[in-house]
């Protein structure tokens, strides 16, 4: 079982390398890619069966032992976190799939695409193994390289220029992490995540603080929370929409669960919980506000993003057990549920031809399986009963009145606000680009006009080809699966209570890693580095 | 912790002047930035590695003399990680330059090799035709006229005329 740990991270870096090869062959290049993202997916589902019946698994990289070597674990969160992008990320690659055979493959040249994307996976995937805060930074690493690439795909004007906003507001965030690496290495002699754990507690209150705060802002950015949300809106809606669909559903929730793993392990006194709280309430709000007065539907989806992290860090934030639950199952959903609506707007663009919503109008007359893949999502992401998102939530502002104070109270009313709100904002997306009568939409010019074609064989105008049954397959695909969430809620959130239980105490996460104890591992850092004196 | 004074003090400088770099408008700016605050944090794990000693390596000296590895073997891994997004950043902001120089134009402009096709292959035997044409064309004038033109200008004639035909096919290229 052990074996299948590195071999999750490897895979998809060898796909990569055999992609790259086949630069000028597409259809192998395609089926190398597809096949790694399913034996990935294979592969993670094998890993979470196994990790939640046997407990967690631990690899030391090269047979170094854990605080001198690189060791890889995966528990019960990682195993989950594992499974779901690897779902979204095969689903997301055959809807770029299907957008490329439509398109002859000139909107995303596929030479480049599929080895970036490949490399995306591995680091997504490493950052979810890794064992210890600095292969968790090269994780990151991977991800965001490639991440750069996918979102400046083909070079034009408008993706460089956000893409260089987007570029240095990751380097900064990324700067950031190093550093604070570099002071937990100084305070605590060591980058493995269990025994950081151990050292942590003893430390004065006062670097606790510091390196907490450090740890919050580095993730902080890169989950897109609140004061350091603004890159997010505009630099997502410009990429392909595969890219942003998956931008949107993985990229922010990596650095929310480096949040949920380091908050739980390392402070599990909850010590952050007050500025979490208050920056949960602001992201819910502020993002909230900030989708309603959006005019294009990919931008709308993107302020959702920001706004609904909120209740992640809400649930982080109350720290108990059955909180850290309702947020793993949160994590789930929002992925799923996110990269759906990403995909559907993509599909409404290519029948639209536009997702700017004062140019969109009847849509659901010309389409109809859009508009019913966009009104699901939307109802589900709203929170209306039946669905996961009403679930999620739920359990929540449950795990949020059990502890009972004034400003967790003040806290399930914003949310409940939010998801009012999230529900107003994509009803009249909804409503204006399929619902209201085309002639209400001023200079109306209808999307099938732009989609003829002089056909090349014979006089006259035929109708091109927007959307293929890939693309519309991929979609309803992770659709289901959104609804199979609300279905088997029961099973999932003991899955998510088993996690949680598991990393609320970070003794089972440092039994694992060190089954014989810390006892034995010399002092000798701590000794020459931090008590040897701020002198 | 033991650690040189010096190297904070350059530490703390590179933060502040990589800082206030990157704050500018310009984006090679925005790349010294980069770098000096890169380059700052890799000083700030290499001073947590403590006091200086022997190198790591197992010799006749004493564990104690020897310096912390860790710390420069994470220094190394995230030197490379630097160098690697240095070179994209100056692929990007090298093509957001010549963006810039284009103007509009730049979004519009397809790559060379989308040109390569049978139409291509067609336009190229048109304007061979068309120099034929305005060879023999320019023999038949001289033919007609009186020969008081010499053969020198003979041949300038026809390059001209070879010149026009070219200069038109490649027009009707760009059109196309």
């Amino acid at each position: 079982m052990t074996a299948l740990v590195p071999l999750i991270v490897c895979l998809p870096l060898l796909g990569a390398a055999i992609a790259l090869m086949l630069g000028r062959r597409r259809r192998l290049q395609v089926l190398v890619s597809v096949l790694s993202l399913t034996a990935a997916m294979v592969m993670s589902a094998v890993l979470l069966v196994l990790v939640d019946r046997f407990g967690p698994a631990v690899v030391q990289v090269g047979g170094w032992e854990a605080p001198w070597g690189i060791v890889l674990v995966v528990d019960r969160l990682s195993a989950i976190m594992l499974l779901i992008s690897a779902l979204m990320l095969l689903g997301v690659l055959l809807f770029a799939v299907g957008q490329g055979i439509i398109d002859g493959d000139t909107e995303t040249p596929v030479s480049i695409f599929h080895p970036t994307y490949l490399v995306l996976a591995a680091g997504l995937f490493n950052a979810f193994v890794a064992g210890d805060l600095f292969s968790m930074y090269v994780g990151f690493e991977m991800l965001l390289s490639a991440s750069y690439v996918l979102l400046t795909l083909g070079g034009t004007g408008a993706r460089i220029r956000v893409g260089i906003t987007y570029i240095v507001v990751s380097l900064v965030s990324s700067m950031l992490f190093l550093s604070a690496i570099a002071l937990i290495y100084g305070a605590t002699g060591t980058v493995t995540l269990a025994l950081i754990a151990e050292r942590m507690p003893d430390l004065p209150a006062d670097i606790q603080l510091v390196l907490g705060l450090l740890l919050l802002i580095a993730f902080g950015v890169k989950a897109a929370v609140f004061p350091m949300s603004f890159w997010l809106p505009d630099s997502y809606p410009t990429a392909p929409a595969p890219v942003t669909a998956v931008f949107a559903g993985l990229l922010t929730k990596v650095g929310v669960y480096a949040i949920l793993r380091t908050q739980t392990l390392f402070f599990p006194d909850n010590q952050f919980s007050m500025p979490l709280m208050i920056v949960a309430g602001l992201t819910l709000l502020v993002g909230i506000l900030g989708a309603l007065a959006q005019a294009d539907i990919k931008r709308l989806l993107s302020f959702t993003l920001v706004s609904h992290i909120g209740y992640m860090l809400f649930g982080i934030a109350i720290g108990t057990p059955l909180a850290i639950a309702a947020t793993i199952f949160y994590v789930v959903h929002h992925i799923t549920v996110q990269t759906t609506l990403f995909l559907a707007a993509g599909l409404v663009d290519r029948v639209g031809g536009t997702t700017s919503l004062s140019r969109l109008g009847g849509l659901l007359g010309s389409s109809p399986l859009v508009a019913i893949l966009f009104f699901l999502g939307a109802l589900n992401l709203g929170g209306i009963p039946p669905f996961s998102g009403f679930l999620g939530k739920i359990a929540l502002f449950q795990a949020g009145t059990i502890v009972g104070d004034p400003i967790i109270y003040v806290l399930i009313a914003v949310g409940a606000l939010t998801s009012l709100l999230t529900l107003y904002a994509l009803a009249r997306a909804w409503n204006m680009a399929f619902w209201r009568p085309k002639k209400q939409v001023e200079d109306y010019t209808s999307s099938m006009s732009m989609s003829l074609t002089e056909d090349p064989e014979d006089a006259g105008l035929v109708l091109k080809k927007t959307i293929s049954p890939l693309m519309v397959g991929a979609t309803s695909a992770m659709l289901v699966l959104t609804v199979s969430l609300s279905v088997f809620a029961g099973p999932i959130f003991d899955l998510t209570t088993r996690a949680a239980a598991n990393i609320s105490s970070p003794s089972t996460y440092i039994d694992a890693v060190f089954p014989g104890g810390t006892g034995s591992i010399a002092d000798s850092n701590v000794g020459t580095n931090f008590e040897g004196g701020v002198k | 912790m033991s650690a040189s004074l010096t190297l904070v003090i350059v530490m703390a400088v590179m933060y502040a002047a990589g800082v206030y770099v990157m704050l500018e408008r310009s984006l090679t700016r925005v790349l010294i930035g980069f770098l000096l605050v890169g380059n700052a944090t890799n000083l700030l794990i290499f001073i947590m590695s403590g006091r200086p000693g022997s190198s790591p390596i197992v010799t006749d000296a004493s564990v104690e003399d020897m310096v912390d590895p860790i710390p420069q073997v994470l220094m190394l891994t995230a030197i490379v990680i630097n160098f690697g997004i240095t070179a994209l950043l100056l692929a990007l902001i090298y093509r957001s330059w010549w963006l810039a120089q284009l103007g509009d134009e730049g979004d519009t402009l397809t790559d060379e090799h989308a040109a390569e096709s049978a139409d291509d292959a067609d336009t190229t035997f048109r304007s061979s035709s068309d120099d034929d044409d305005a060879v023999a064309e320019s023999i038949d004038e001289f033919e007609r006229g009186d020969g008081a033109t010499s053969d020198e200008d003979t041949v300038s004639h026809k390059k001209d005329a070879a010149g026009r035909a070219a200069a038109s096919a490649s027009d009707r290229g760009d059109a196309r």
